[in-house]
């Protein structure tokens, strides 16, 4: 009787060490997408387009491209609605997030403009202030920004870094980037000479939401161990 | 029927009426005359001209994103307020010419000030520091220590500032870097339209914190 029990036994751990163990679940990987301005405010004006609008349509493209790559996505607005900065930062902060986009356009410049906060980076801390809870997370919103800048820069887009004071993202605790798109430079076809795009092109917008997708596509594969 | 020597004094009387009334009339335009000369505003001694000096303006571009070190000759104020009001106009001078690099409307009239206060110890202040600001004496001409320069900015060209991260970035960080040019104790900046605080320039750059001048050194851009 005892030797048929170890007997069992030692056929259970042999079938056991037999089977491959099963898959850890997979890491939570959580991208925030800001479509700046909205409701009230409509943010610049861009040759008769309101800039709440572009960055709406912008999010949703890249909304779209990001859900068929297997990231989860949570937007700050989904229309045409007014959000407090805090309440975006808020939002981002609930969902803790892997990436925080802040997205913006501009008819000044070319290409893309790329904004990380220019708070002095400090070490995480339990309690954090609100207004400068980027602070901890400045170095890894840098390193967001290169995978940004290299993904854009592959698009063949024009890139420019530099860091400023963006109110609703220095109260993020996610890696955040701002992301201002300009018209692009395209050459007039009868004289030749460099005159700027619309920023309300279809084929631009994709193609600044396949390279912002590829970027993120990429940041998923850094930020896991 | 009158005596005769009342007709004679009545004649005398109406004389000495007219005659007065005469003197009178003459008195007066002289006053007149007088009063006019008083008020005259034709200069009387020649403007002081400053002697034209070498001031450092940063240019924005907005091709680039960069801020270009450009010198130019002006005629400077003593007074630093003034002085540092000068080199701004000149700057914004520069943004609202046809051809500008960073084209901005407005001109050397959207400065309306430039007050320069004692700094604070503190190198970055988020809350709003205009009321203490107000109470704190200016700087007098002897003081050496580091000074917050607040500047006004004008209504208007505020509202017909280009919106965008970068240009309304740029804007405020050339005129912290020309600031700290031109006048190396100015090291922390604040701003205010029409004399009061106000969130963002036009929709995206924070106006309600303090600048500190190293903040107008950007990243270099990054190029294909």
């Amino acid at each position: 009787m005892l030797k048929c029990a170890l007997a069992l036994l030692a056929a259970a751990a042999s079938f056991a060490a037999a089977q491959p163990a099963p898959p850890a679940p997979a890491a939570r990987f959580v991208v925030v997408i800001d479509a700046a301005h909205g409701g009230d405010d409509p943010g610049g004006r861009l040759n008769g387009i309101d800039e709440k609008n572009l960055t709406l349509a912008l999010s949703v493209r890249l909304r779209s491209l990001l859900a068929a790559r297997g990231i989860q996505v949570v937007t700050t607005r989904e229309s045409d609605a007014t959000i407090d900065p805090n309440r975006r930062a808020e939002l981002a902060n609930h969902a803790n997030a892997q990436a925080c986009l802040s997205l913006h356009a501009t008819q000044s410049g070319t290409g893309a403009h790329l904004f990380v906060s220019s708070l002095t980076p400090a070490q995480p801390t339990r309690i954090a202030a609100w207004k400068t809870a980027q602070a901890a997370w400045v170095n890894r919103s840098l390193a967001l920004a290169g995978t940004l800048n290299s993904a854009l820069l592959h698009s063949g887009l024009t890139v420019s870094m530099a860091r400023s004071a963006l109110p609703a993202v220095e109260s993020m605790t996610c890696p955040a980037v701002a992301v201002e798109i300009a018209p692009e430079t395209v050459q007039a076809r009868d004289s030749g000479h460099q005159t700027p795009g619309s920023l309300d092109d279809p084929n631009y917008q994709a193609r600044i939401a396949e390279a912002l997708a590829a970027a993120l596509v990429e940041w998923r594969t850094e930020a896991r161990p | 029927m009158i005596p005769r020597y009342q007709a004679i004094f009545f004649v005398v009387l109406l004389v000495a009426s007219a005659v007065m009334a005469v003197a009178l009339w003459q008195l007066r335009e002289r006053a007149h005359q007088r009063l006019l000369a008083g008020q005259d505003t034709a200069p009387t001694h020649a403007p002081l001209v400053a002697q034209a000096e070498p001031a450092t303006l940063m240019v924005a571009n907005d091709a680039d994103s960069s801020l270009l070190t450009q010198v130019q000759s002006l005629p400077l104020p003593q007074d630093p307020g003034a002085r540092a009001r000068a080199v701004l106009g000149k700057l914004l001078d520069l943004y609202a010419a046809p051809d500008a690099a960073h084209p901005v409307p407005g001109g050397a009239s959207s400065i309306a000030q430039v007050f320069l206060l004692p700094a604070q110890s503190q190198t970055l202040t988020q809350e709003s520091s205009t009321a203490s600001a107000t109470t704190r004496p200016p700087t007098s001409p002897q003081s050496t220590g580091p000074e917050l320069a607040v500047v006004n900015l004008t209504g208007s060209f505020v509202s017909t500032h280009p919106s965008g991260l970068e240009t309304e970035n740029l804007t405020i960080l050339s005129i912290c870097g020309t600031l700290h040019a031109n006048l190396p104790r100015v090291t922390q900046i604040r701003f205010l339209v029409d004399g009061q605080p106000r969130s963002t320039l036009a929709g995206h750059a924070d106006l309600t914190r303090t600048y500190l001048y190293s903040d107008a050194v950007p990243l270099k851009g990054a190029r294909p």
